[in-house]
């Protein structure tokens, strides 16, 4: 880890700066951390007035119950189709911004701004436009003879939200991808052109393999952002319906800790949770240091 | 050869128009729905242009709420947010700054294990911890009060981490010379170090005014009363009412109120947020 | 900078509670809508009519939202006084002995007068325990009703006047509506696993757990699929949605239920008898008709009596004895005659109490509002059995979830009847189990 090659000297100084964000940490962080993970090896009552110690029965059961197995399941499905859906996109409408000259501002303005709604708010309007009885995509649904119903289909349900959670994270992507596409000399593109090589070719063997350092950036992202920003969206309109088709992993910890009161169990999905986001979190981590060498 | 880039340019802007109307869509409704009435809404289907209830659907909202729903007034809502985005981002931007400074230009014992410290809590949602925390604020009293909404959620490693890429960007001799003057490390602190992160410290701003605006999960569970509401945990009141209908017409205007000040906050200070966000995922 | 915010947080919380004279009691409660601005006005009157204490309601979001909020507190020793809990929520509070004071016990600690003959046994019988002593303060209690759309019955060349009474009767009549093109479906409904499931079974009295239902005790374990009824009633449902007689109206409440109806897309619809304001309220172009719920007319015994649902009040453990001074107080004012009556007519709720019911009936006002009294009438058409009186099984609240998952998968053709019915009890079990284990 890098500092600077002079330093002050101070005893007491640096203590005091860093103190504020450190209590912080311990306090919010470190220790509920902690004790999530020493809950997931008890069992308790939901008064908290008996507790057991039941070694790793929380994690044998979470792993032989179906429920959760599916809720993986549908963690990953959901978690590419929001990836690829908001990376798609974001990369389609990227390259259209990077064609335009005089209008790519205020394309870009009219883009940025869902990152700025709030997802409980967004899940709200998607909920809206899909309610059963009088929301607008039903019943134009309805007119071509397509049945929807997200209140029982369970892809329908998926679809809804992917689509509401893919809605706010593709201003987001988008904004990466132009400053990827951006930092692409141009004169590479140039002298493929000069070559013979057609718009499509130069994006296969050019623009795409240059970009893959901020797609490889934008995937880890995407994936922490479905697995774990995305409470809300859930919340809003599905609530993990119909029969647990898109029951995701974070939704099921909140629902199985503050709705079912099954403390146990939740904490001990906290804490495979806490797994996957510290493996992701590697990942990042070894990405940003590469970069910061450069 | 010019056939075929302009037949691409019109595609290209067709795309843009279509993504445009994709993002934009989902906001014309709401706005369309909060200027409806109540009956507007009961039978057949969302109306898709304009009503004449804009005016009183507004001001219900803004003075008196849905009281009967657990929504007070909006103004009142709306101040809670203010208070928790900025409490959250200049609580964050505050404390983060200073331990980046112990951390980028101090050598003490500790130092690696305060770093990985702060760093690890990356790792670590909200939503992943949250039984847990709940309890830790509920036991310091904290529930239900500003420093519960805001405390637990102003620790995070990405602002540390920001400012030591800005400080190790800060070039050595700036320091010498400050040293060379008999500058003391906090006058070096506000002569210098500050004034040179001004633009990143407007740009985290922004970031963070939205991500404190936007908070659901937290609120949800710290606030015990009304009074302590924030507007995006309102609409879901507002939204899941028993025994009756939601009032769509009040939601969607709460809606639209909830959205405005970060959508501005974005739009005008778009090439900050731009660099902001670009910066912090360094 | 942490500390001061800590230390202001305290300091204010502390003038706070010095500053007033008044007893505090504090009350979450999950009305809301237009039965929380009438709860809200009941707490404002009682304050008004004494000046020893204050009453500070709070609407804490949904029934199951309330019950963890005040669970999540009660663990951080923030609890309210007084907590509204749903009566699926009975079994979790009844087992947490150190955490709630039962109603009983502290009238009597507390010298209230109080007579736990006066409430109408239906409803207190939920909440009794094994020696009769009432746990918790009934507070709303309803049962489900049948509504319908009486201009809809005419257009389609059906007697406006009288309520369909057998589900063949309903089935009848929703093809000649359909057919006749007054409605687009023939019913609705909320609350599948209310009304549905647990009131099918004690409306036709069959039992759908071991232990008299759970009252006998925590090792009680369910029995839904052993209850052919409901077997036969399942497949029914699945076959008529298909059919389009029958709408789902989503999970847990159906909020999708009453909107089908109020549109006049469906033409009958069932509900809690809480909902009766409501449906008054948003009706606007029809006339509603009422009637008790449709029964098998083949199965014997049946229609038994209905089950309730609503909520009760639970005081819990923690607060000093001038707090419960006042809660007895409060609660001996909320079951007087005259706020009950009051309440129930405004609500759709039933009278808890003999007193407030004959009240209702001097004031002559069941006459002037037909289809008020159905639900009286429906929980009190014969006395309870061991199988309609009620249930009680810990966890409930995850285990009506787990009812409302196999029907939709039961609806989406995942699984017949017979299998659904079977995963409930298998998972249902599962976590009543867990709930036996962790409340030794």
């Amino acid at each position: 880890m890098s500092t600077k090659r002079n330093t002050f000297r101070h005893r007491t100084l640096p203590y005091l700066l860093i103190a504020p964000q450190l209590v912080v940490t311990l306090v919010f962080f470190m220790w509920p951390a902690a004790q999530a993970v020493i809950q997931s090896f008890q069992q308790e009552d939901a008064f908290g007035l008996s507790t057991t110690w039941v070694g790793f029965q929380n994690y044998q059961a979470l792993f032989a119950d179906p429920d959760y197995l599916n809720a993986l399941k549908v963690t990953v499905v959901f978690t590419l189709g929001v990836t690829a859906m908001s990376l798609g996109l974001a990369l389609l409408l990227a390259l259209a911004v990077d064609r335009m000259v005089k209008s790519a501002t205020v394309y870009t303005t009219l883009l940025v701004w869902p990152y700025a709604v709030a997802p409980a708010v967004s899940g709200v309007m998607w909920w809206f436009m899909f309610n059963p009885t009088i929301g607008i995509f039903p019943y134009l649904l309805r007119m071509v003879g397509y049945d929807w119903n997200h209140g029982l289909h369970g892809t329908d349900a998926m679809i809804l939200v992917v689509l509401a959670a893919s809605w706010n994270q593709i201003s987001y992507n988008f904004l990466f991808f132009v400053a990827g596409l951006q930092s692409i000399p141009a004169s590479l593109r140039e002298a493929a052109a000069i070559d013979g090589a057609g718009p499509a070719k130069r994006f296969w063997t050019i623009t795409l393999p240059l970009l893959s350092p901020t797609t490889f950036f934008l995937l880890v992202v995407n994936f922490v952002y479905a697995m774990f920003n995305t409470f809300a969206t859930i919340h809003a309109t599905t609530q993990g319906g119909p029969a647990g088709s898109t029951n995701i992993l974070v939704y099921k910890v909140f629902n199985d800790g503050f709705i079912g009161l099954n403390l146990g169990s939740s904490s001990a999905q906290s804490v495979v949770l806490l797994f996957i986001v510290i493996a992701l979190t590697v990942v990042q981590f070894a990405w940003v240091e590469r970069r910061v060498q450069y | 050869m010019v056939e075929n880039r302009r037949f691409l340019n019109i595609l290209a802007h067709l795309v843009l128009i279509l993504g445009v109307a994709f993002v934009a869509f989902p906001v014309y409704i709401a706005l369309i729905a909060s200027t409806h009435g109540q009956n507007d809404f009961l039978s057949g289907v969302i109306p898709l242009l304009p009503g004449h209830d804009t005016i009183r659907n507004y001001s219900a909202m803004m003075t008196q709420g849905l009281a009967s729903s657990g929504a007070p007034p909006l103004w009142l809502m709306l101040g809670n947010s203010l208070i928790m985005a900025l409490s959250i981002s200049i609580g964050k931007i505050a404390i983060s700054i200073i331990s980046a400074f112990a951390i980028v230009y101090f050598r003490f014992p500790g130092r690696m294990i305060a770093f990985w410290l702060i760093f690890v809590t990356l790792m670590l949602p909200v939503e992943v911890r949250i039984l847990p925390t709940y309890k830790v604020v509920a036991e310091l009293g904290m529930l239900n009060t500003y420093a519960g909404l805001t405390v637990p959620l102003i620790a995070s490693a990405t602002a540390t981490f920001l400012f030591r890429q800005v400080f190790l960007t800060i070039p050595e001799e700036l320091m010498e010379a400050a040293r060379i003057d008999g500058a003391g490390p906090m006058k070096f602190f506000w002569d210098i170090l500050l004034p040179l992160s001004r633009t990143n410290i407007a740009a985290l701003f922004v970031i963070l005014f939205i991500y404190g605006w936007n908070q659901y999960l937290w609120p949800l569970l710290v606030t015990t009363g009304t009074d302590h509401y924030t507007i995006v945990l309102g609409i879901k009141r507002m939204a899941d009412i028993a025994d009756q209908q939601p009032e769509w017409n009040f939601i969607m205007s709460t809606v639209v109120l909830a959205m405005v000040p970060p959508v501005l906050v974005v739009i005008f200070m778009q090439r900050l947020f731009v660099k902001g966000l670009i910066e912090t995922e360094k | 900078m942490m500390r001061s915010i800590l230390l202001g947080a305290l300091l204010a919380g502390t003038a706070l509670t010095s500053a007033q004279a008044k007893t505090t009691i504090t009350w979450w409660h999950a009305m809301g809508g237009k039965l929380g601005d009438k709860l809200n006005q009941i707490v404002a009157d009682y304050n008004k009519s004494q000046d020893k204490y204050e009453v500070v309601a709070t609407y804490k979001g949904s029934y199951p939202e309330t019950m963890t909020a005040a669970i999540a507190a009660f663990r951080a020793h923030q609890q309210p006084d007084i907590v509204q809990v749903f009566e699926v929520g009975t079994g979790t509070m009844m087992a947490a002995k150190g955490a709630v004071y039962p109603v009983y016990q502290l009238m009597k600690d507390m010298g209230e007068p109080f007579d736990p003959k006066g409430f109408l046994p239906a409803v207190v019988g939920y909440y009794t325990d094994t020696n009769g002593n009432m746990l918790s303060m009934p507070f709303n209690s309803s049962t489900p009703i049948f509504y319908y759309n009486k201009d809809v019955f005419k257009k389609a060349g059906l007697d406006p006047e009288v309520a369909p009474k057998t589900w063949d009767d309903v089935i009848a009549d929703s093809k000649k509506i359909i057919a006749s093109g007054a409605a687009k479906c023939g019913f609705t409904s909320a609350w599948i696993s209310w009304i549905q499931t647990e009131n099918l079974s004690a409306w036709h009295n069959k039992p759908i757990g071991t232990l008299e239902n759970g009252f006998g005790g925590t090792a009680a374990r369910l029995e839904y699929a052993k209850d052919d009824v409901l077997v036969r009633h399942w497949a029914n449902l699945a076959q008529w949605q298909k059919d389009g007689i029958f709408e789902y109206g989503g999970p847990v409440g159906g909020n999708d239920a009453p909107p089908k109806f109020f549109s006049q897309q469906c033409a009958m619809y069932m509900d809690s008898s809480a909902g009766r304001a409501a449906v008054i309220a948003n009706a606007k172009d029809f006339q509603v008709g009422y009637g008790m719920l449709p029964y098998y007319q083949d199965v014997q015994g049946a229609p038994q009596n209905t089950i309730i649902g609503g909520a009760t009040l639970w005081v819990l453990q923690g607060h000093p004895k001038e707090e419960y001074q006042g809660v007895a107080d409060f609660l001996h004012y909320l079951s007087s005659p005259e706020v009950q009556a009051d309440w129930h007519q405004f609500s759709g709720y039933l009278p808890i109490t003999q007193a407030a019911y004959e009240l209702g009936q001097k004031q002559g006002y069941y006459e002037k509002n037909p289809g008020s009294d159905v639900a009286i009438k429906e929980i009190t058409l014969n006395p309870p059995t061991a199988n309609s009186k009620g249930l009680r099984f810990g966890n409930y609240v995850q285990v009506r979830n787990i009812i409302d998952d196999e029907f939709q998968k039961l609806l989406g053709g995942q699984e017949d009847a017979k299998q659904a019915l079977e995963n409930v009890d298998k998972r249902g079990n599962e976590l009543i189990a867990q709930f036996e284990a962790a409340n030794k």
